[in-house]
């Protein structure tokens, strides 16, 4: 399932111009508030037409203006979750799950485990028979994912799924996303201003900036060029890592990792020895060290040379460090990249603490994502 | 209490009443239902000029609304004339007249307020229903229908309550001829013109603030049956 995606739309002061192919996995639409981005998934959706261009689903096309074709939303088998959930009020939890499979008749059905499964995969197997009003925001948006999926998309889009929730919420639910993202095969076009979210969920990652798709590609390498991030997500910004769980130490509470630029000890994740494990490094949690540092308290030392120093008029540049081939982004003063004399090829240690690592920035990595 | 026994010609009036109200109330359910669709959610030209011919007997003067109705759907009126030769509907001096004044009288009543609860509905739910497969007919089915049914109920019972009440052009279009087209309202006026009818308009009175008094309790229980299973978001 790939979804092609080649069109211009006006709107208001904005020109939406996106050419994009999202291969399957969960592909992450990033970008600032009033990038276009929810009109892009509307668009795919079939609630926008587009002034020009061609939508198409593994090769079927749902627009192309060129040849006046438009597929209306109800034929095109596309899964949305509303920023607001948009469950129906006069229907219990149960008939809104239910309500796309009246309309999938002439679809190959999944039988009905599919719902047992659907149910048990989000949690809400204690909501089935409650109205939509008596739900938690978390509960709402997870019986608004499960409603989407069972009514058998070829596709999901989620527009800021997590938007109108709180951290506590939000922490309830990503693990929903993440375990759809590796157990369901559908595709996922996940919506969000939210880097956090961005870094953790997405296998490909594109950037929208006024209107126009700035990078596209795996979310490791796009996430390096710090440059095409919008302002607002820098301080969020920074590297991301395929690791493993290497072995725990209970009597300190860490939990040691491997990736292919050395091992990480971070506060304790409860997974097996083995798992795979996503960490997002912010950079402006990276030391950079000339030599190895002696008597310091951070944990992770990890060797390396720069790479890349990229320009910056402002107080601060950021320095992609090549650690065994795997990238880590430092943001440092200009001061201290001067007083350092860093420059590309110069062997330096990246230094980070463990306590920068947080719930927020460890998550299950993505599994076998490629095959999907 | 012997003066409070209904003579068989007041029962002829309340019984008419009802079955005139009931059978106006039902026939301009579908149409006003359309009507409201259409200044709800159409857009073409005139939109305006429909909508004030739709509300113009609410302001009209009712024995203005009648006379139109005489000259229109009377024996030899245009669309009368072509009921009668054609479908041998008649209205003029017949309890349907009363009915059809009664309706055009409170179609503007029924589509204002399903109208206003059509305008209500939340359209993003609509969109979420047409992403989840279901067609144009089958959102407005299982979707808009539902939601806007509170709208829909007080719609009629305005509509009933109208019907009930209509006078002057009921009057005007069909007369005042007992068992016929003489309804409550036109027996209370025809007793208050009779001596010594004062009784039987106080006992009609009386029957008509029991009848209004019922539809507004059953339509404010209706209303709370209604919103208890569609609820708020």
């Amino acid at each position: 399932m790939t979804i092609e995606i080649d069109i211009g739309h006006r709107l208001g002061a904005l020109t939406l111009e996106a050419h994009l192919l999202a291969p399957p996995g969960l592909t992450a639409l990033f970008g600032p508030s009033g990038s276009g981005k929810t009109s892009l998934v509307n668009i795919v959706a079939g609630l926008l037409r587009p002034d020009r261009g061609r939508v198409a689903v593994d090769g079927e096309v749902l627009v192309d203006t060129g040849r006046a074709v438009f597929v209306p939303a109800h034929k095109r088998r596309i899964g949305y979750v509303f920023q607001e959930g948009r469950l129906f009020p006069h229907l219990s939890v149960r008939q809104n799950l239910l309500y796309g499979r009246w309309f999938t008749s002439d679809v190959p059905r999944r039988g009905d485990e599919d719902v047992d499964r659907v149910v048990d995969l989000l949690g809400i197997a204690s909501l089935l028979d409650r109205r939509p009003e008596g739900l938690s925001g978390g509960e709402k948006q997870r019986v608004a994912i499960g409603r989407a999926l069972l009514a058998n998309p070829r596709i999901v889009l989620m527009d800021e799924p997590l938007a109108s929730l709180d951290e506590a919420r939000k922490a309830e639910i990503l693990p929903y996303i993440e375990r759809l993202r590796d157990e369901s095969r559908v595709p996922i076009v996940y919506v969000s201003h939210s880097l956090v979210e961005v870094t953790r969920l997405a296998t490909t990652l594109a950037i929208l900036a006024e209107g126009r798709i700035a990078a596209s590609g795996p979310t490791d390498q796009v996430m390096q060029r710090l440059d095409l991030l919008p302002p607002s997500a820098r301080d969020e910004a920074g590297s991301v890592l395929e690791t493993r769980v290497e072995s725990h130490d209970d009597g300190y509470g860490l939990t040691t990792l491997r990736a292919r630029a050395g091992t990480f000890r971070v506060p304790r994740i409860d997974l097996a020895a083995g798992s795979a494990v996503r960490i997002r490094i912010r950079a402006r949690d990276v030391l950079v060290a000339t030599e190895r540092p002696q008597g310091l308290s951070a944990l992770n030392v990890l060797p390396g040379a720069v790479a890349e120093i990229a320009a910056s008029d402002g107080p601060a540049a950021d320095l992609r460090i090549d650690c065994a081939g795997e990238i880590v982004t430092a943001r440092l003063t200009r001061h201290s990249i001067e007083a350092l004399r860093l420059r590309p090829g110069l062997p330096v240690y990246a230094v980070i603490k463990s306590v920068a690592f947080d719930r927020r920035s460890i998550g299950a990595a993505v599994q076998d994502a490629g095959e999907i | 209490m012997s003066w409070l026994a209904l003579t068989q010609e007041e029962w002829d009036a309340i019984r008419l009443s009802l079955r005139v109200a009931s059978v106006a109330m039902v026939a301009t359910l579908p149409i006003g239902l359309a009507m409201a669709l259409l200044l709800a959610r159409g857009r073409f030209w005139g939109k305006s000029l429909l909508n004030g011919f739709v509300h113009l007997p609410l302001v009209l003067p009712p024995v203005v609304t009648g006379f139109l109705l005489l000259v229109l759907f009377g024996r030899r009126g245009p669309i009368g004339g072509f009921l009668a030769d054609h479908l041998g509907i008649v209205f003029s001096f017949r309890w349907t007249g009363a009915a059809l004044a009664g309706a055009v009288m409170g179609f503007p009543l029924m589509v204002r307020a399903i109208r206003l609860s059509i305008e209500a509905v939340d359209r993003r739910l609509e969109a979420a229903a047409g992403t989840l497969g279901a067609s144009p007919l089958w959102v407005f089915l299982t979707i808009t229908l539902p939601l806007i049914l509170p709208g829909i109920v007080a719609g009629m019972i305005l509509a009933f309550a109208k019907a009930m009440g209509e006078f002057g052009a009921t009057i005007t279009f069909v007369s005042n001829i007992p068992g016929e087209t003489q309804t409550v309202p036109s027996a209370i006026y025809a007793l208050t013109q009779t001596p010594g009818g004062d009784a039987g308009a106080y006992r009609l009175t009386i029957v008509s603030v029991a009848v209004s008094m019922a539809a507004l309790i059953a339509s404010e229980w209706l209303a709370r049956r209604v919103d208890r299973r569609i609820g708020p978001e």
